[in-house]
């Protein structure tokens, strides 16, 4: 359509994409004036607390809240009585399926408690303080239930029941009684026996991971107002506005056109913030007060009642020739849901062999609900969990047939052309290329000294698309305004101005990103997935080029030549009609401020549901170094390769890989969900619940592997999630290296590697 | 015709198949084409599942084209963090 | 409950404010003099989001009562840039991308003030070791250090020269 975009030369002609400019969004990020969901006040705002229930199964016999209702100060006191009971339906917003009615009933208890921190009564008060009083004063009679929080436990036949109404799903019958199995999946291939007859050795092994919380570092807050009118407006921290104003409207049976949501700035998501805890309870305290209602979970809340991700309980059993060749794989994999049917295990199958090429396989997938906190998306949701077995076990048969660990994973991995253990057939992956670049890189022919030992792993996720729009405004002066429905979680603002700037021909600093509220822009899904880079930046460049495609015409009526006598190039409309003087020119800032007599103002909106996105892959190789006194694992070094398409600002890019990373190592390391006897965490907060800090971590490398995308116009792939798939094995797979013994349940923490330490030497 | 893979637990709508050769040009024509092949079979995959079309995925693309020698994979919707 | 009345230097400026006994000064910071620039990651003195400098000691501001504010010279990341200069921490985190979210950002640049003003020429460990009360993340730490480092060395340079 223009001239600036040929796409079968783009690459070299690239003047932004793919150079590091300062975030548009940076000294407001740098000075303390970015708006936070917690840090927005309205006029005559209350302040909302929530009751939690302190059991981990208790059916709610009775709440009286008369005593909190007359305490002075105190304006609203909600319960689930206050909230519609809403049908069995699953809301598709191309975001993994959320079952609505479990959603309401995550957000305010009903006839039961399913978890410690599960919500049971909000109030709303002129203070803290009288709000605190207030929740003291609601009086909660519970009848304690038998609880079960472990996955096998929740599985076995004589568990409590969470939901007497939960049957099976996946299996060839209907089983006659209720269960905590909402599902079972399968995914098979070939003929598992014959595989493993084939082979000529076999690995086995039991694999166990705890529930990890995201950690964002912001806890969720949010404002809502409902006024007289029954105009709702909510400002929150989220990964999506149009997610919050959907899941609002559907848990308070409100219409969506009633309801407006601004997103405040995020501090940290990872999956965490694609689903409401407060938004509907402060809506309904403001409805029921006359008053605007503020919300801010405190760290307690965020890890009793939000996140986490699955525990599981994995087998994984691997056969292979002697040569290498991967002939059967058998994967087991069952995963916490939390109180509600849901965990990510779907996505943990499909993933789990998607590295290698099988001719025979069986993956079995167990979507248990036990008296957890109900899991919210993790960073490529269920497939770090999977690939901690799988490339596990991958390390345990490179070193039974003494074969180096990236050299079995190039002979067996996918590569164009090769069908993928989840169905379709790969195309414009770049797994060899990303293995290539670990084989080569300094750290992974560093000699290592005692104690110390090297892992590798791999990794795989999808990537998605899916609904943007994008709306480019040109000012009056000739800069240019872009606006998306994308809240900025980690630097996508920048990467929308640098696509916008390259596409018109302007340097970055001429073009403002802004992300809307759901009044200002149209649909988008929520930022997750990966997605925004890719399907939003589609979006933005295709209304670049409409904005381009328009400036010409307006350059055509000033010269009064045919509009492809105009061309576009470095931001200037071109003329080439030689009967007009060849190579006249009109600046972007000269058809911008005669707009109005050209036709008005220029602008271009583009809605879109952006399809292709591209698998990504990663490759990370690890070294530790134990310290055989007190167990303490040490991460020396860290280099992490991946297929990125193209990196549109690298330093985005490589700090996405390094903050999965760290993610990651945290995961392998430290965290971990601890529950009592009595089903409580005994961990809610960064005192024992120990994310990664400064002194735990080194530099970590990442080297940008491009393998272009054909589907998006700069061959951009999604970056977000593939970093976290590979660090639970690569970390796990150096400790085996280091202290020759297979740890196989995480956190590696010190006091299970002295243990192992102290088995081995008998 | 495209060839078609669905996931198993569509043979409750089949009596046990689970691979279709299929006429149709567009994603929404082969959900049209295989309800009327098999009632209730393109609606339930429709609402549940992306499809793969030579690789690439697509979710919720009624519009995508499929080409006369096209793979056309069911699989579960991706969602992610 | 009576309120105490509290005087205290805040970026330079006198201020007062009221204050609860059991208030914070993270809460005094950001509920009574609107500098909500200090973030509540915890409330427990975990996560640094909430870092200020008081009398030249790097805090947590949620771990320190509002009444023991009287008399102290308290800074904070509004105070940090002067006018519209930012700070060389504050450019070089921006040149190295050492943001994502940007929630702890502001408690990280104060601690790594903290840390350079009392040591102009850190080792990297040193550095790692002093930030290991700010929690990030996002970024796995490498570009916040790699800034930091920066930062160090172009201060001491504008010293000598």
């Amino acid at each position: 359509m223009t001239d600036v975009l040929d796409r079968a030369d783009a690459t070299p002609r690239l003047k932004v994409v793919g150079t590091r400019p300062i975030r548009p969004d940076g000294a407001d990020k740098v000075t303390g004036r970015a708006q936070f969901g917690a840090d927005l006040t309205m006029p005559g705002q209350l302040v909302g607390k929530i009751l939690r229930s302190p059991h981990a199964h208790a059916r709610i016999v009775s709440i009286d809240a008369k005593k909190a209702r007359a305490l002075p100060g105190v304006k609203a006191v909600v319960t689930g009585a206050d909230f519609p009971n809403l049908a069995d339906e699953f809301h598709e917003g191309g975001e993994a399926a959320s079952n609505l009615r479990d959603l309401a009933m995550n957000v305010m208890a009903r006839d039961k408690a399913l978890y410690d921190g599960h919500a049971v009564a909000a109030v709303a008060a002129i203070s803290t303080a009288v709000a605190d009083e207030a929740l003291a004063l609601i009086k909660v009679v519970y009848e304690v239930l038998p609880h079960v929080i472990e996955v096998e436990a929740a599985m076995a036949s004589d568990a409590p029941v969470l939901h007497p109404t939960m049957f099976t799903e996946g299996l060839d019958e209907r089983p006659a009684l209720p269960s905590n199995i909402a599902k079972r999946n399968r995914i098979a291939r070939g003929d598992l026996d014959a595989g493993f007859a084939a082979a000529d050795v076999v690995i086995e092994g039991r694999y166990v991971t705890q529930a990890v919380h995201q950690g964002y570092i912001e806890p969720h807050a949010c404002v809502a107002s409902w006024a007289a009118d029954g105009q709702c407006n909510v400002w929150s921290s989220s990964q999506g506005q149009f997610m919050v104003r959907t899941y609002c409207a559907k848990v308070l049976g409100l219409e969506i056109s009633n309801i407006r949501v601004t997103p405040a700035e995020i501090g940290g998501g990872f999956g965490g913030k694609t689903t409401v805890y407060l938004e509907p309870l402060a809506l309904a305290l403001s409805r029921e007060s006359g008053h605007p209602v503020k919300m801010v979970m405190s760290r307690d809340d965020v890890f009793r009642a939000t996140g986490p991700t699955s525990g599981s309980v994995m087998y994984v059993k691997l056969g292979a020739k002697k040569d290498g060749t991967l002939t059967a794989a058998d994967v087991e994999l069952k995963y916490q849901a939390g109180a509600f049917a849901g965990s990510p295990v779907g996505a943990g199958s499909m993933t789990a062999l998607a590295c290698y090429d099988i001719a025979n396989f069986v993956i079995t997938g167990w979507d248990v609900v036990s008296n957890c906190p109900k899991v919210a998306a993790y960073r490529a949701p269920g497939a770090p969990i999977a690939a901690f077995a799988v490339e596990s076990a991958m390390d345990d048969l490179a070193r039974k047939l003494d074969i180096d660990p990236i050299a079995l994973r190039e002979q067996n991995g996918v590569k164009n052309g090769v069908k993928a253990s989840y169905g379709p057939t790969f195309a414009n992956i770049g797994y060899l290329e990303t293995l290539a670049a670990i084989k080569t890189c300094p750290q992974y022919s560093m000699p290592l000294g005692p104690n110390q030992g090297r892992g590798v792993a791999a990794g795989f996720w999808f990537n998605v698309g899916g609904e943007s729009t994008a709306a480019v405004h040109i000012n009056e002066d000739g800069s240019a305004v872009v606006v998306t429905g994308n809240p900025d979680i980690g630097g996508s603002r920048a990467s929308m101005a640098m696509m916008a700037a390259e596409v018109l021909g302007v340097p970055v600093e001429q073009v403002r990103p802004m992300v809307a509220d759901t009044a200002s822009i149209g649909f988008s899904m929520l930022t997750g997935g990966s997605r925004t880079t890719f399907a939003t930046g589609m979006a933005v460049v295709q209304a670049a080029e409409k904005v381009v495609a328009e400036l010409r015409r307006r350059a055509a009526v000033i010269w009064d030549v045919a509009v492809d006598q105009v061309v576009w190039a470095d931001g200037v409309a071109v003329c080439r009609d030689p009967a007009k003087a060849t190579g006249k020119t009109l600046t972007l800032e000269g058809l911008a401020g005669q707009s109005g007599r050209t036709g008005g103002p220029i602008s271009a909106q583009v809605s879109l549901n952006a399809q292709g996105a591209g698998p990504g892959f990663g490759v990370h190789v690890c070294d530790v170094e134990i310290d055989p006194e007190t167990g303490h694992v040490t991460v020396l070094r860290y280099t992490a390769a991946q297929d990125v398409g193209k990196a549109i600002h690298p330093s985005y890019v490589e700090g996405q890989i390094q903050g999965g990373v760290a993610q990651g190592v945290g995961w392998a390391l430290n965290e971990e969900y601890i529950f009592d006897r009595e089903g409580r965490m005994e961990n809610a907060g960064f005192l024992d619940y120990r994310v990664p800090v400064a002194s735990d971590l080194p530099m970590i490398d990442a080297i940008l592997v491009e393998v272009a995308n054909p589907r998006h116009p700069f061959g951009a792939k999604g970056v977000g999630e593939v970093p976290i798939v590979p660090p639970l094995a690569a970390v796990a797979n150096a400790v085996r290296s280091a202290i020759g013994v297979r740890m196989t349940e995480l956190p590696l923490s010190p006091p299970k590697i002295r243990a192992a330490l102290d088995a081995k030497a008998g | 015709m495209a060839h078609v893979i669905a996931p198993s637990d569509c043979r409750q709508f089949t009596g046990g198949l689970s691979e279709f050769d299929i006429e149709a040009d567009t994603v929404r024509r082969l959900v049209a084409e295989l309800d009327r092949l098999y009632p209730g079979l393109g609606s339930w995959l429709d609402r549940r599942m992306a499809v793969a079309i030579d690789g690439e995925i697509h979710q919720d693309a009624w519009t995508s084209p499929i080409g006369p020698k096209s793979e056309v994979y069911f699989i579960p919707k991706i969602g992610g963090g | 409950m009576s309120k105490r009345h509290v005087s205290a230097i805040v970026n330079g400026d006198a201020v007062e404010f009221l204050t609860d006994p059991g208030m914070t000064l993270l809460d005094a910071l950001r509920d009574e003099l609107d500098l909500t620039g200090s973030k509540e990651g915890c409330g427990s003195g975990d996560c640094g989001a909430c870092s200020v400098i008081v009398d030249g000691r790097l805090v947590c501001s949620c771990l320190m009562l509002a009444a023991e504010a009287q008399d102290r010279r308290i800074e904070t990341i509004e105070g940090m840039a002067q006018g519209s200069d930012l700070h060389p921490l504050q450019q070089k985190f921006l040149e190295h991308a050492a943001l994502q979210c940007g929630f702890c950002t502001p408690g990280i640049l104060m601690a790594s003030k903290a840390l350079l003003d009392a040591n102009p020429d850190p080792t990297e460990t040193e550095a790692r070791y002093w930030l290991a009360g700010n929690l990030c993340r996002c970024t796995g730490y490498d570009k916040i250090i790699r800034a930091v480092m920066d930062a160090a060395a172009e201060m001491r340079q504008a010293r000598v020269s």
